[in-house]
């Protein structure tokens, strides 16, 4: 048996600490140790990204990172992006456009958008859909997805 | 899917990293980005005792140039070479190749040292570094050791790098007229073909090259018989001659679901001459 490790990761803006085992992967501490459920597993194999989180700021698949990687990172899941009661201008994208059906990947793809448009506010088409190419969406055929990330960018281009 | 259960460690610097690696022997593994390693680990492919995390080393990171000498340290992410104004400038086909890698999320993680250590047949770089004759700095208990790029990778999944050893960073000549083409798995985007070539050209004409292949056989090489035709020949008219014998010279050849043998020989001509265009392009 390995022995715990102590990790302390601000998560969404609150420091969480706790004894973990070295093994865990982070969704895994997400949603099972934080109760943050927003944050999915889909393939669990690296390569459908629902479980995509940010960490420092950067995309990620929290399904190929083990929880003692990021101790002491800011991690920011689906639940820490909306202000209080306003969404997200991908949130309230998403909404809008109609960017999802059975919602499994949303989560995903959010972050995904999240971290595209903080490198490239103004994405041509063909750069969102390299953006979100490690998100996999089974239901929509990506249309509405690209939609509902062009209007974050022209609403936040706006502001 | 859960992987065995191990010890960890986080380097506080190299020095420690390689102590703990002589300590851990057999049982003992260099985590960086873990985007090699983790999968394997998850499916137990990998079953490493310990792991120790090199992945935030200062001493690893890093983007520079002195005197025409390019050295990007093993802990740089992908997304950080390819962002690297340095080497969009004076080695562009390093940042273009790394833009290309994977996903956004994969390059967010993943790293050059781990891809050349981890010497997946259908990775990019190491075709890169072969062609732009990079050096690979590793570090062990004796000291610092340095391999040619063509010399390092040596099979499949199989490179020149002792148990305690860490590969600390590569370095090659700035080079304009170098370029990568490659027919990707569209899942992965790992190379089914994948082609670098770098060429020294006067005017329109190769004075010498370097042509390197990967994803077609068990790990990176050289293109031998392509750079002999190309040294003297004018471009890029000259490509597609130059590039029509490159599958067929090759030893051995991988297949799978992706593509036989023959498939992969043809499109290594393809991709050879197409890589072989873009890099004359830019002269």
């Amino acid at each position: 048996m390995s022995e715990p490790v102590p990790i302390t990761i601000n998560v969404n803006g609150r420091k969480r600490s706790a004894m973990v085992e070295a093994r865990l992967l982070l969704v895994h501490f997400l949603r099972e140790s934080l109760n943050l459920t927003g944050t999915h597993v889909g393939c669990d194999t690296s390569q459908c990204g629902a479980c995509t989180v940010l960490i420092d700021g950067h995309s990620a698949k929290s399904c190929t990172v083990f929880a003692v990687q990021a101790d002491g990172a800011e991690v920011q899941t689906i639940e820490g992006l909306a202000d209080g009661g306003e969404l997200h201008p991908l949130q309230d994208g998403f909404w809008e456009e109609h960017g999802l059906q059975c919602g499994y990947c949303t989560p995903g793809m959010i972050m995904s958008a999240v971290n595209l448009l903080e490198n490239n506010p103004a994405p041509s088409e063909a750069e969102i859909r390299e953006g979100i190419s490690g998100n996999l969406c089974r239901c929509t055929g990506y249309q509405h997805i690209v939609n509902a990330i062009q209007h974050a960018a022209e609403r936040m281009a706006q502001s | 899917m859960i992987p065995t259960a191990f010890e960890y460690r986080k380097a506080g610097s190299v020095a420690e990293a390689l102590t703990l690696l002589q300590e851990g022997g057999p049982e003992a593994k260099l985590l960086a980005g873990g985007h090699s390693l983790i999968p394997m680990m998850k499916q137990r492919l990998a079953e490493p005792g310990l792991l120790i995390d090199i992945g935030g080393l200062d001493e690893l990171r890093g983007i520079q140039e002195t005197d025409g000498e390019i050295a990007i340290g093993a802990a740089m992410t992908h997304a950080e070479i390819a962002a690297s104004d340095l080497l969009r400038a004076q080695a562009p086909i390093v940042a273009e190749t790394a833009a290309n890698i994977g996903d956004a999320q994969v390059r967010n993680r993943g790293t050059i040292g781990g891809s050349l250590a981890h010497a997946d047949p259908g990775a990019d770089l190491p075709a890169v570094m072969v062609a732009l004759d990079a050096t690979i700095a590793l570090l062990g208990p004796n000291g610092e050791r340095k391999v040619q790029a063509e010399d390092f990778f040596q099979d499949i999944l199989t490179v020149d790098l002792g148990e305690d050893e860490i590969v600390t960073g590569v370095c090659f000549q700035a080079c304009r007229s170098a370029a990568y083409a490659k027919l990707e798995q569209r899942a992965s985007k790992f190379a089914l073909v994948g082609v670098a070539a770098a060429l020294s050209l006067d005017g329109g004409t190769c004075s010498s090259a370097r042509v390197a292949v990967t994803g077609a056989s068990s790990h990176a090489q050289r293109l031998s018989g392509v750079e002999g035709a190309l040294a003297g020949a004018s471009l890029p008219d000259g490509a597609a001659s130059a590039a029509a014998g490159a599958g067929e010279a090759l030893d051995f050849v991988n297949e799978d679901l992706h593509g036989s043998e023959e498939y992969r020989r043809a499109m290594t001509a393809v991709f050879t001459r197409r890589a072989i265009e873009a890099a004359a392009g830019r002269g």
